[in-house]
């Protein structure tokens, strides 16, 4: 008898240590693995720089609660609000224009399913960002929507991230391809996640 | 065919997928209420209500619309008593008339949702409705009286 509790015992605690490990991580030893390299980060982060900078992406990340538009980052004509949830207010909400797929056309409204600023709560702003300022922020969980490094990585094949690299006639892309933002991107995160010294 | 529900009523329409919402309700099913504008979602002539929600329909193709509730100027009240149609009669809001029912769809859709809007928010509801006439004070006095007479009603 006191054998079998004994077997018990053990087989019990191997299960709990077995499913320690498991707890929020789906895939076993899918979790980055960060070397830390403050020379390459900073180097890759210079690169994500350009891309989170330029009009695909920084329109939808403005200091103000109007978004930006076009090439030139001006205020989004008519001056649409952020709203709380970032989906807009009243008549002005951003699905009632902005269509699951882009509108056909020069001068019309590009589409996603998801079309949004960041919500009110959380701005996640990058207009007005130095390199530093931006690093830091994009690390800082209470800043980036609660994203740890995983979610961070996986946020590079954002529905809205990619479309970024879609952005309907007459827009310009951002300076690279996407596979080589996200190798920057990736970079930048597992070897440290360091911010540019300004 | 396309099933969608318009004014309550369910329709059905011979109608390419891609097509215009606004044409399909202009054209195929004769509610002419609703004005084409400008056809890329910058001017506000065109605003139907689709789930409630203020769209424009010349960019909205009606392939969203499948399934889902229509609601046109036609449609916003029974009698055109809607507080925001009596306001509008009472100030005499329309000059020319042709961005109006985009005004009205757009300004029922926020007092929907604020019954007592600030100037603020009337700005920020009806700035996406443009009037080349320039009726905008009286749009905005007459949201005021429209949410003064829903409260009034509500009270009684």
């Amino acid at each position: 008898m006191k054998k079998l509790i004994f077997i018990s015992l053990v087989l019990f605690t191997g299960a709990l240590v077995v499913l320690s490990f498991k707890s929020g991580n789906d895939e076993p030893g899918s979790y980055p693995v960060i070397r830390k390299d403050s020379v390459a980060s900073v180097k890759a982060f210079k690169q994500v720089y350009t891309v989170l900078m330029s009009a695909r992406c920084m329109n939808c990340h403005p200091a103000g609660n109007v978004p930006l538009q076009g090439d030139d980052n001006h205020l989004h004509t008519m001056l649409p609000q952020r709203g709380i949830d970032g989906k807009g207010v009243y008549a002005m909400k951003c699905a009632n224009c902005h269509q699951p797929t882009n509108t056909p056309g020069l001068h019309t409204p590009p589409g996603n399913p998801n079309w949004h600023l960041p919500p009110a709560n959380i701005k996640m702003v990058f207009q007005g960002r130095t390199p530093r300022q931006l690093a830091k922020q994009l690390i800082d969980p209470n800043q980036n929507g609660h994203k740890d490094i995983k979610k961070l990585i996986e946020h590079a094949d954002d529905g809205l991230v990619l479309s970024g690299w879609n952005p309907g006639e007459g827009r310009k892309l951002p300076p690279m391809s996407h596979a080589a933002f996200k190798k920057a991107w990736i970079t930048w995160l597992t070897t440290g996640a360091f911010a540019p010294s300004k | 065919m396309i099933s969608l529900t318009v004014n309550g009523q369910p329709r059905e329409v011979a109608a390419d997928p891609n097509m215009p919402l606004l044409w399909v309700i202009r054209d195929l099913l004769g509610l002419t209420g609703t004005k084409f504008g400008c056809g890329v979602a910058q001017c506000g002539a065109c605003t139907v209500h689709l789930n409630g929600e203020a769209v424009r329909s010349c960019v909205t193709k009606v392939s969203r619309a499948a399934g889902q509730q229509v609601t046109t100027i036609e449609g916003l009240s029974t009698n055109n008593n809607h507080p925001l149609q009596l306001a509008w009669q009472e100030a005499d809001v329309p000059q020319c008339g042709y961005c109006q029912s985009g005004q009205l769809m757009s300004a029922a859709v926020l007092l929907r949702e604020n019954p007592n809007p600030t100037d603020q928010d009337i700005d920020d509801a009806m700035s996406g409705n443009i009037c080349r006439c320039g009726t905008y004070p009286r749009i905005r006095a007459a949201i005021h009286q429209a949410a003064k007479m829903h409260q009034g009603g509500a009270k009684s």
